[in-house]
């Protein structure tokens, strides 16, 4: 990574979902090359830092809010991002990240770590990060700039979204680029 | 026919009289956004989805169930009705558990499309996440009412069309529900004749076919009028 001044300080952040979102950035393909041209990756599943940095100008937010460590890190992604995107439907909606909300959440952790066999049983609950007892949308735990619908967002919409932001210009997808699923 | 005269988005427009206020908009090439209305099933202002303003009324009207009247003014978009008609989506989706990812009509839906289409990008109420179940006891049919938002077609063109009257509503206001005869499991019905009108003119994924996976239901809803041309003009096509 360089640390040219000029260069836009871009993030992604992997909250409650799949990762699926990720591999779609990742089939962006050849444009990732005019990406890395233009902007500093500083955080996310796809590089090394540990720690969330400061003043970032776009950050990507795949996933929605669903344990305490993802509600703290959203809180500091936000204050320290100029434009927050929630990066593919659980961002959005909750989506399948959701679907435990029906569920207590003490019922959900018996039924997947306490009656559970080995390796993961109710140990792991000492090491997990406490659920929420609901799954949010991002929109629903910090302020969000622009929504990025999709499961996952298609690359082409992923590129509509991240040169329009990266080019100063407004968000603006077209109906087909919108939908949810 | 007798034909009148109103004022459609500042243009004078000619209807029938009789005519419905959204039958009229769209005889003008107007397209108004519905989600219950069907054409060829009576109207039923539940939607909410083709509100106007109407000159005269202090709030909105649904057009399918209000009649064009000679002098009326109406406008169908304007920065407020747009408002409303996505906040009615954005409490359709709060509702109930329409999770479009794993849903058997995953690019096939009416719900998911107009919230695209009226850019509807978040649901800013609290889901409510209720705990709705599954009726799969059908032979070929099934009924998920996570992804119903009561429209009731499914209720009309089995009660006006096949003549059946399966469906009904159980419940009043949020705790309502679609129900087969007497709130009897579906494949124990004795009223189904298993024509499958319902599960054509379902806008959502809330009644498929069984065995169709996620995306790979897609219904058909112009057999209605099809069917109904030839039933009332004798007229019969393909």
């Amino acid at each position: 990574m360089t640390t040219d001044k000029r260069k836009i300080r871009l993030a992604t952040a992997w909250l409650g979902g799949c990762s699926g979102c990720h591999m779609s950035f990742l089939d962006l393909d050849e444009l990732l090359i005019e990406l890395a041209g233009r902007v500093d990756l500083v955080y996310g599943p796809l590089v090394d830092a540990k720690q969330f940095p400061e003043e970032v100008d776009l950050t990507l937010v795949e996933g929605a809010v669903t344990n305490v460590d993802n509600l703290q890190l959203a809180r500091i992604i936000r204050s320290n991002s100029r434009v927050v995107v929630g990066f593919g439907d659980c961002a959005v909606t909750g989506n399948v990240t959701s679907m435990r909300n029906r569920i207590p959440v003490r019922d959900l952790l018996t039924a997947v770590y306490r009656q559970a066999r080995a390796p993961i049983g109710e140990e792991a609950l000492k090491d997990l990060p406490a659920l929420l007892q609901q799954a949010l949308p991002l929109h629903q735990a910090i302020a969000v700039d622009v929504c990025l619908p999709g499961c996952p967002p298609s690359p082409e919409r992923i590129a509509a979204v991240v040169t329009a932001l990266l080019d100063g210009e407004p968000v603006a997808l077209d109906a087909a680029m919108r939908t949810f699923g | 026919m007798p034909v009148i005269t109103l004022t459609i988005n500042d243009e004078l427009v000619s209807a029938r009289s009789g005519q419905s206020l959204l039958e009229a908009i769209r005889d003008h090439g107007i397209d108004l956004p519905t989600l219950c209305h069907l054409d060829g099933l009576s109207a039923r202002g539940g939607c909410r989805l083709c509100l106007v303003e109407v000159a005269g009324s202090p709030r909105l009207l649904p057009a399918c169930t209000t009649e064009a009247v000679e002098g009326m003014v109406v406008t169908t978009h304007n920065e407020r009705i747009d408002r409303y008609r996505r906040m009615i989506l954005e409490l359709t989706f709060a509702e109930r558990n329409h999770t479009c990812a794993v849903c058997v009509s995953n690019g096939h839906c009416e719900l998911q499309a107009l919230a695209a289409e009226l850019g509807m990008d978040r649901v800013r109420y609290d889901y409510l996440n209720p705990d709705l179940g599954l009726d799969t006891s059908h032979r070929l049919f099934g009924v998920d009412h996570n992804r119903c938002l009561l429209c009731l077609r499914c209720v009309r063109v089995c009660d006006e069309v096949e003549g059946a009257h399966t469906w009904d509503v159980a419940g009043r206001g949020i705790a309502s529900r679609v129900i087969t005869d007497l709130n009897r499991p579906w494949g124990q019905s004795e009223s189904c004749t298993e024509c499958g009108k319902c599960v054509e003119v379902c806008p959502t994924g809330a009644l498929f076919d069984k065995g169709a996976s996620v995306g790979e239901m897609e219904k058909e809803s112009r057999f209605l009028r099809r069917i109904l041309d030839g039933r009332e003009k004798r007229q019969w096509r393909r």
